[in-house]
């Protein structure tokens, strides 16, 4: 048998190296890339059992000469490029073209590329989380990952309600991009924290600045841009589980993603986590009340064939959030009261319960997506998606209403987003677009208090057009342009006497109906908001491979439905909080900056920005109202010229076995027309992580974190006077709420620690990771719950990560 | 090609449906439910009949005048007292004073009394738990005076702490002569 193979090999190769002189026979054709459509450079072609070899040249052509018929087995391989295989049957010349794919580790990249958000693109001032510091966080929300990075604070109420202030901005100021799509969560509230589990984040991107059109063109303080862990194309199987228990909450979450990928492109994702925690713990006592759970799923299915591809998922976060028992206050007195006793009023024993006051959020993602790539056009792109967002709130009450939630709203939003990648034109990346929005505001009406936020349709158009240029290896600009409408069509109930207060019925009386109910006037105010944004910067690169990014961005933001409408008791505050339906778009123009470089084991990056906003929305006190339940300071919303400017700062020095990360940040914002500081700006702060690494002792690490927040000198001055009664003598006493003088400056020290064991194929990751370590009892400027009790103390968290 | 166009077309119907699809009734008005807008004091002196003496009622939370009743007490008088807290945003008007008896070990009813105002009140009603309740009192006018007197309803209060460490439902505070 082995010699009859032989034999036959012998004779095919002396048939073919005699035909060869006989024949002159050729095969030529060109060798593409499948994924970018360019020519090939370097691609060898071989045919099987000869030495007949080939290179494609500069565009990619090759021939090969000389052969002669019969069946032959062409192979072309490529350094970058999976290999290819053809068989042939030659008769005559032949044209035959190759179109290989990338190699899969690069593919990845390049697939990657063209939809997560690639800070090298454009001029964009941004700072990512990788997926490793983002798996620190599995216990905690996205707002306390995205604190770690320079120039992110949170705004918190309590701590398990975290929402990322950008340079100084937050809430409507920041849009936050999950698995791209803009996230429609009633942001505009305070205290909604952003719907997304951060376990289902690969990585995180924060972009200062409106520079990132595509996403919208209101992001005047920023974007924060999400991305889940994506398939590869390769077989393959993918598994990770984190279990993270806590010390404080007595706790912990479980979360597990799967992946299933196939070298055809199919691929199906699934992901989903669960989080228990019950009463947190200050250093000096018990926050009753602060409990939280959470279900967290993702599902997903895709085909991706690189040259075309179509994806559908969906997303569920389910969260039940308790919030600190003694922030439920009646009146003013009781605020008074909070503030002076220094410890809050409620103080049980520990307890998983979780009972009024408590939000409980439901938000869900429906998505559709499917991209083309268009032979010497570029790639389209056309994406569906409808979100779901159901938001109760409880509130402490009495009798038969004590199990109803004393808001319940439900927000649908439809988004048709089509978006071609323009890549013709030698040098310029471009990209056009256009998305539709439609939303719906529904609260229920059977809560049995007035809505906070009423009824509404809106019906938003954007369209977009951006592009960069490469001018040079050193040079590259970008420029882009976007216009928004927006339409809102409200049915509000007010009360006469609010509406005349406001003297809405001589401004607005087409918004007035005929219907009158018992002293509520049925009113349907409708506004079209007309709003342009743009960008436009540069980079360059220096010979030392130092970077300058400069950018300038203008946003535009229409007022968003609490600043038009609110209406009613905020509790934790004890404060009315009243809309204004006359309020205007907002318009920011911001100057930003990075150099970024490194000098042997120093690595460094300046931001600093100026930010100017006219029409700036500020939410203000401006009176009383005595009611039956006693004095309450109101609010209003009005508009003023406003300017932030800041520094964000890293640096980062390596030597051996240690490195030392530092970042620091800086924001004055001041309001123009009033010359007073704005309020809820960060401090000053500075965090600094040393870390010592030991790869011989499985990946040993151990890192201490310190973190300084200064205390906050600049603010405005809203403390008020009111007269109440002294609950000893009876008498009336005039007595300053002093709700704005910051509290002290902090310090904590965090440790983490882990260590790696890896058995075949599976990898074992073990975590020590030990917040606020020396118990420090603090409060912060930025926790709405300051005035009730101290933040959490020493939360030791042990971590298991298992990769298979 | 031809399936991305399909498909585009069917998403934008998709769209286009459930956007107009919404149910577009008119909301309907929402009344405070638990709101208190009134309270009424109720007193009766000894060996005569029942009176309306203090009241306040406060229907849009604070945005127009309140409305007050306030009837002086007489010198050298013992009555026994009442206290009604109504909602007559709703109608027929919701009686509280039902749910805060029903309730009685999360409310308590605390009247402050102004140092020079010569009038004492105490407890005619209590909980399971022997702690006051104060939906019903005994208050005695002393000699002639005047001064501020307060009524105050705590919820999920604190009752074994003097000012019963609570959450404020009503504050109401009537400058009162004793005759």
């Amino acid at each position: 048998m082995f010699q009859k193979f032989i034999l036959l090999c012998l004779f095919l190769s002396v048939h073919l190296s005699v035909s060869a002189q006989n024949y002159n026979l050729t095969i030529s054709g060109q060798i593409i890339d499948k994924h970018d459509n360019s020519n090939l450079q370097g691609a060898v072609i071989a045919i099987n059992d000869s030495n007949t070899v080939v290179y494609s040249d500069e565009n990619g052509n090759y021939k090969l000469e000389n052969l002669c018929p019969g069946d032959l087995i062409l192979k072309v391989t490529h350094p970058y490029c999976e290999p290819q295989t053809k068989k042939v049957t030659l008769k005559g010349n032949s044209v035959i073209n190759f179109r290989l794919e990338h190699h899969l580790e690069e593919l990845n990249e390049v697939l990657l590329k063209g939809k997560l958000y690639d800070k090298n693109l454009n001029s964009s001032i941004s700072n990512q989380i990788k997926t490793e510091e983002l798996e620190n966080f599995s216990n905690a929300s996205l707002g306390d990952a995205l604190k770690t990075l320079s120039g992110v604070s949170s705004l918190n109420t309590g701590s398990s309600i975290v929402k990322p202030i950008i340079q100084g901005l937050h809430s409507s100021r920041v849009l936050i991009i999950n698995d791209n799509v803009r996230l429609h969560d009633q942001q505009w509230g305070e205290d909604h924290a952003p719907n997304v589990d951060i376990n289902s984040a690969a990585n995180v991107t924060v972009i200062k600045g409106a520079s990132a059109l595509k996403y919208g063109g209101d992001a005047v303080g920023g974007t924060i841009v999400i991305e889940p862990q994506k398939a590869p194309l390769k077989d393959t199987l993918m598994g990770k589980t984190i279990l993270t228990g806590a010390t404080n909450g007595r706790g912990g979450t479980l979360a597990t993603s799967l992946i299933k990928a196939n070298s055809n492109g199919f691929n199906y994702r699934i992901q989903g986590s669960l989080k228990r925690l019950g009463d947190l713990e200050s250093p000096n006592y018990q926050l009753t009340n602060t409990g939280q759970r959470e279900n967290n799923i993702s599902l997903g299915i895709g085909l991706n064939k690189i040259d075309y591809g179509i994806d559908f998922s969906y997303k569920l976060t389910n969260s039940e959030i308790g919030i600190l028992r003694a922030a439920h206050i009646g009146n003013i007195t009781d605020l008074e009261i909070s503030i002076n006793r220094q410890i809050p009023n409620f103080i049980d024993d520990f307890s998983y319960s979780i009972t009024s006051p408590k939000q409980e959020v439901t938000h869900q993602i429906f998505k559709l997506s499917t991209f083309k790539k268009l032979k010497g056009i570029g790639e389209v792109n056309l994406q569906y998606s409808f979100q779901n967002n159901d938001r109760q709130e409880f509130d402490v009450r009495r009798g038969e209403l004590r199990d109803k939630p004393a808001m319940d709203m439900n927000l649908k939003t439809h988004t048709l987003l089509a978006q071609l990648e323009w890549t013709a034109l030698e040098n310029f990346d471009s990209n056009f677009g256009v998305e539709l929005n439609a939303q719906t505001n529904l609260p229920n009406p059977d809560t049995g208090v007035r809505r906070l936020i009423p009824d509404y349709d809106m019906y938003s158009v954007g369209a977009f057009a951006t592009t960069e240029y490469d001018l040079s290896n050193k040079w590259k600009v970008d420029a882009g342009i976007r216009y928004d409408f927006s339409a809102i069509d409200a049915e509000k109930f007010y009360f006469e006497s609010r509406w005349e207060q406001l003297n809405y019925d001589e401004i607005f009386p087409q918004f007035e109906t005929n219907r009158i109910e018992n002293g509520q006037i049925f009113t349907t105010p409708n506004f079209d908001y007309h709003n342009v944004s743009g960008t436009i910067g540069a980079t360059h690169t220096f010979a030392n491979d130092w970077q300058l990014i400069t950018n300038l961005s203008s946003a535009s933001r229409a007022p968003n439905p609490s600043e038009l409408f609110s209406d009613g008791l905020h509790h934790s505050l004890a404060r009315i909080e009243l809309g204004e339906l006359q309020i205007d778009s907002e318009q920011s123009f911001k100057i930003g900056a990075e150099l970024q470089g490194t000098v042997d084991n120093f690595g460094f990056s300046l931001q600093p920005y100026y930010n100017h906003i006219n029409n700036f929305i500020i939410l203000e006190p401006s009176g009383a109202d005595t009611s039956i339940r006693g004095a309450f300071p109101v609010w209003q919303y009005r508009q003023s010229d406003s300017r932030l400017f800041g520094v964000d700062a890293s640096a980062s020095y390596t030597y051996r076995n240690f490195d030392l990360v530092s970042n620091l940040a800086y924001v004055n914002g001041q309001d123009l027309e009033q010359d007073l500081p704005l309020i809820n700006m960060p401090p000053f702060n500075i965090r600094n992580a040393l870390t010592y690494r030991k790869t011989e002792w499985n990946n040993f690490y151990i890192s201490f974190i310190s973190q300084l927040v200064t205390e906050q000198n600049r603010f405005s001055d809203n403390n008020f006077d009111v007269r109440i009664i002294n609950r000893t003598t009876g008498e009336f006493e005039e007595k300053e709420v002093d709700i704005s003088t910051p509290p002290e400056a902090y310090h904590l020290l965090d440790i983490r620690s882990g260590m790696q064991f890896e058995f075949g194929k599976k990898r074992l990751q073990i975590n020590l990771i030990v917040n606020n370590m020396l118990n420090a009892s603090y409060r912060s400027y930025l926790n709405a719950l300051r005035f009730y009790a101290d933040e959490v103390g020493t939360n030791a968290m042990l971590q298991l990560k298992l990769n298979y | 090609m031809k399936t991305i166009k399909l498909l585009s077309l069917s998403l934008l119907a998709t769209l286009l449906f459930s956007a107009c699809s919404d149910d577009d009734e008119a909301p309907q008005v929402i009344n405070e439910e638990e709101e208190i807008t009134t309270l009424n004091v109720y007193l009766t002196p000894d060996n005569d009949t029942e009176s309306l003496t203090f009241s306040f009622t406060d229907l849009d939370g604070g945005v127009s005048e309140p409305t007050i009743v306030n009837n002086g007490l007489q010198a050298n008088t013992s009555y026994t007292g009442r206290i009604e807290f109504l909602n007559e945003n709703e109608s027929p008007v919701e009686n509280i004073t039902d749910e805060v008896i029903a309730e009685a070990e999360e409310h308590q009813v605390f009247f402050i009394t102004e140092t020079g105002l010569d009038v004492t009140i105490d407890y005619l009603d209590f909980d399971d738990n022997d702690d006051p309740l104060g939906v019903e009192f005994r208050l005695v006018a002393e000699s002639v005076s005047s001064g501020n007197l307060t009524f105050i309803l705590i919820h999920e209060g604190n009752k074994s702490t003097p000012e019963a460490d609570g959450e404020t439902d009503i504050e109401v505070t009537f400058d009162v002569t004793v005759e």
